[in-house]
């Protein structure tokens, strides 16, 4: 049984096939890349495993479990996490609040408790501080732990995002283009923290651009072409698969022909 | 110790609460100073629900109607004691606002919006027709609280205007230290989370409907005691209470202090208050001024007026 399992999927918006009976698994400590050319289905395919979207067929699994478009935070009570291509921060908090929102499964209690400023109210606030904070340490922004978060720079904003989504402790993260838009140097700082993630056992599904990123970081590349699955292995082999190549290559000569 | 944000908020508070009355030109200031309290109250509620949460009502005056007439009935008709409807009335508040929110706020976007105004005016029509129970618009007498018989016996002897000018100071400092908990609570940062990015505080955990609906049941809360207080204050009470006008000025108060700050909340409502008492001629216009002041607001100061102000100050300090 693999951690994540993704059977058959597919869905259609009136009509058109985005994504059409595309199957592969995740295993702990694996990076998965999610490539293809622009259109090829992959963001899709990403919502409807974190349950943005409904999938029109096939199934989720998540350890075991059928998931199949369980809304968002119930994925995320059931340990799957995601960050997002536009990135989605809370840019109302400060960059600590953003992080210490992550816990909200572990800091959550009695609302009456967060009312009247109980200890337990407290405790679970000072859990989620020390837990932020460290998380931040571990991103490299505890200096801009009391900043706004809206202030910060792009790429900062993406380790933050990947920041909150590891506060809940995921088994599986998804991550939406962790480094479109970023320079070389944040590329690179982004790049280190997905290893070290998944070197601490969770498992990661990548959707990226950065070809050089996903071929140096991926245990395992899927490649979608028209919402379909047309290679799938590791990085060498992918990179050598005449059919991924003709994908790559053909795409002008295929939008010619349509 | 050191002194939270939180503390200073509350002790500038209290003090201020506690010497104005040495500059009162006149025993009838004590009034006016209760009825911004009151108002703060019930705005503070608003600073939850639209500053926290992001959701916005406009049918509060709904709940002030269900906590002002609970008053008014709840003695006569069940025998309770004043202060016990006050809770009778919070209670069934709470309810209806957890009935109306439950299904409307699972759907994403200004549906609560729709619906609370909706509801409100549901039940200021009730309170106008039901004349056999509420006496219809021409209003219905209160019964005393009470509680100034009972601080007279034990040798404190105030004037109305003085116990109820310190009466409702003290729920006022009291509902902003609890708004000012659920801020920095977890609660509070689920609340803030989903006003910032819904898809996001999914993927955190947060049970979006769950949240807002607990955000839209404290704040029908804080209006119903509002409407409570306004009723045994001044010992009568009308359907105007429940009025659409009274829900706009709500928001109204929320907007121009600064609707994320529950200090803002409380300078709206003392400047809104404030107005129709000393310029009679904004008591002529006054939903033309509301209007107006929600249009400026909107175009100059989108933030309300104690955080721009706040801006300036640390822009200036950095």
């Amino acid at each position: 049984m693999s951690l994540l399992q993704i059977e058959r999927l597919g869905i259609a918006f009136g009509g058109l096939r985005a994504v059409h009976d595309v199957s592969f698994s995740v295993e702990p400590g694996e990076i998965v890349s999610v490539i293809g050319p622009n259109g090829a289905g992959k963001t899709t395919l990403f919502n409807m495993i974190s349950g943005v979207y409904r999938p029109g067929s096939g199934r989720v699994r998540l350890k075991g479990e059928d998931v199949t478009g369980m809304e968002p935070f119930r994925l995320a009570a059931r340990g799957m996490s995601r960050t997002f291509q536009n990135l989605q921060i809370f840019q109302n908090m400060t960059v600590l609040e953003n992080a210490m929102a992550g816990f909200h499964l572990q800091e959550r209690g009695p609302v009456l408790a967060d009312l009247l400023n109980l200890p337990s109210s407290r405790r679970r606030t000072r859990m989620a501080e020390e837990g932020a904070r460290e998380l931040l340490t571990r991103v490299g922004l505890e200096r801009a732990a009391d900043r706004e978060a809206g202030n910060l720079s792009y790429g900062s904003l993406k380790r933050l995002e990947i920041a909150r989504a590891l506060a809940m402790k995921p088994a599986v993260l998804l991550l939406d283009e962790p480094a479109a838009g970023c320079n070389a140097v944040e590329t690179e700082e982004i790049d280190h923290l997905i290893a070290e993630v998944a070197g601490s056992g969770v498992a990661i599904l990548l959707v990226e651009h950065d070809m050089k990123m996903v071929m140096r970081i991926s245990n395992h590349i899927v490649v979608l072409d028209h919402g379909e699955k047309i290679a799938e292995g590791p990085p060498e082999a992918v990179s050598r698969n005449p059919a991924v190549i003709a994908a790559y290559l053909g795409t002008e000569a295929a939008d010619a022909d349509s | 110790m050191r002194l939270s944000s939180k503390h200073l908020t509350l002790i500038v508070m209290a003090a201020l609460i506690a010497a104005a009355p040495f500059f009162f030109p006149s025993g009838y200031y004590f009034r006016v100073g209760a009825l911004i309290f009151v108002n703060a109250l019930a705005v503070t509620g608003i600073v939850i629900l639209t500053g926290y949460a992001g959701q916005i009502s406009l049918g509060h005056a709904g709940f002030a109607g269900i906590g002002g007439y609970a008053c008014a009935l709840a003695p006569v008709h069940l025998g309770l004691h004043p202060a016990l409807a006050v809770v009778l009335g919070a209670v069934i508040s709470a309810v209806l606002a957890f009935l109306v929110g439950r299904p409307i706020l699972r759907l994403k976007g200004y549906y609560l919006g729709v619906a609370s105004l909706g509801f409100g005016i549901l039940v200021a029509m009730v309170l106008n027709n039901e004349r056999g129970l509420t006496k219809g618009p021409d209003g219905i007498e209160v019964p005393d609280l009470g509680l100034r018989a009972v601080l007279k016996g034990w040798g404190l002897d105030l004037s109305n205007g003085e116990f109820w000018y310190a009466f409702t100071g003290i729920c006022l400092v009291i509902g902003a230290w609890i708004a000012l908990n659920l801020f920095n609570s977890p609660t509070g940062r689920a609340l803030r989370a989903l006003h910032g990015s819904e898809v996001a505080a999914g993927t955190v955990g947060i049970d979006v409907a769950r949240v807002k609906l607990q955000a839209f049941v404290i704040s029908a809360v804080y209006a119903s005691v509002a409407g409570s207080l306004t009723a045994l204050q001044n010992k009568f009470i009308t359907p105007d209470i429940a009025g659409f006008m009274h829900s706009v000025e709500m928001v109204t108060m929320a907007v121009l202090g600064g609707v994320g700050s529950v200090p803002g909340a409380i300078l709206g409502a003392g400047i809104l208050t404030l107005l129709p008492q000393v310029l009679t001629v904004f008591a002529e216009y006054e939903q033309l001024i509301l209007g107006l002041v929600m249009m400026l607001v909107m175009i100059f100061l989108r933030e309300g007026l104690v955080p721009s102000i706040l801006r300036k100050f640390r822009g200036r300090g950095e």
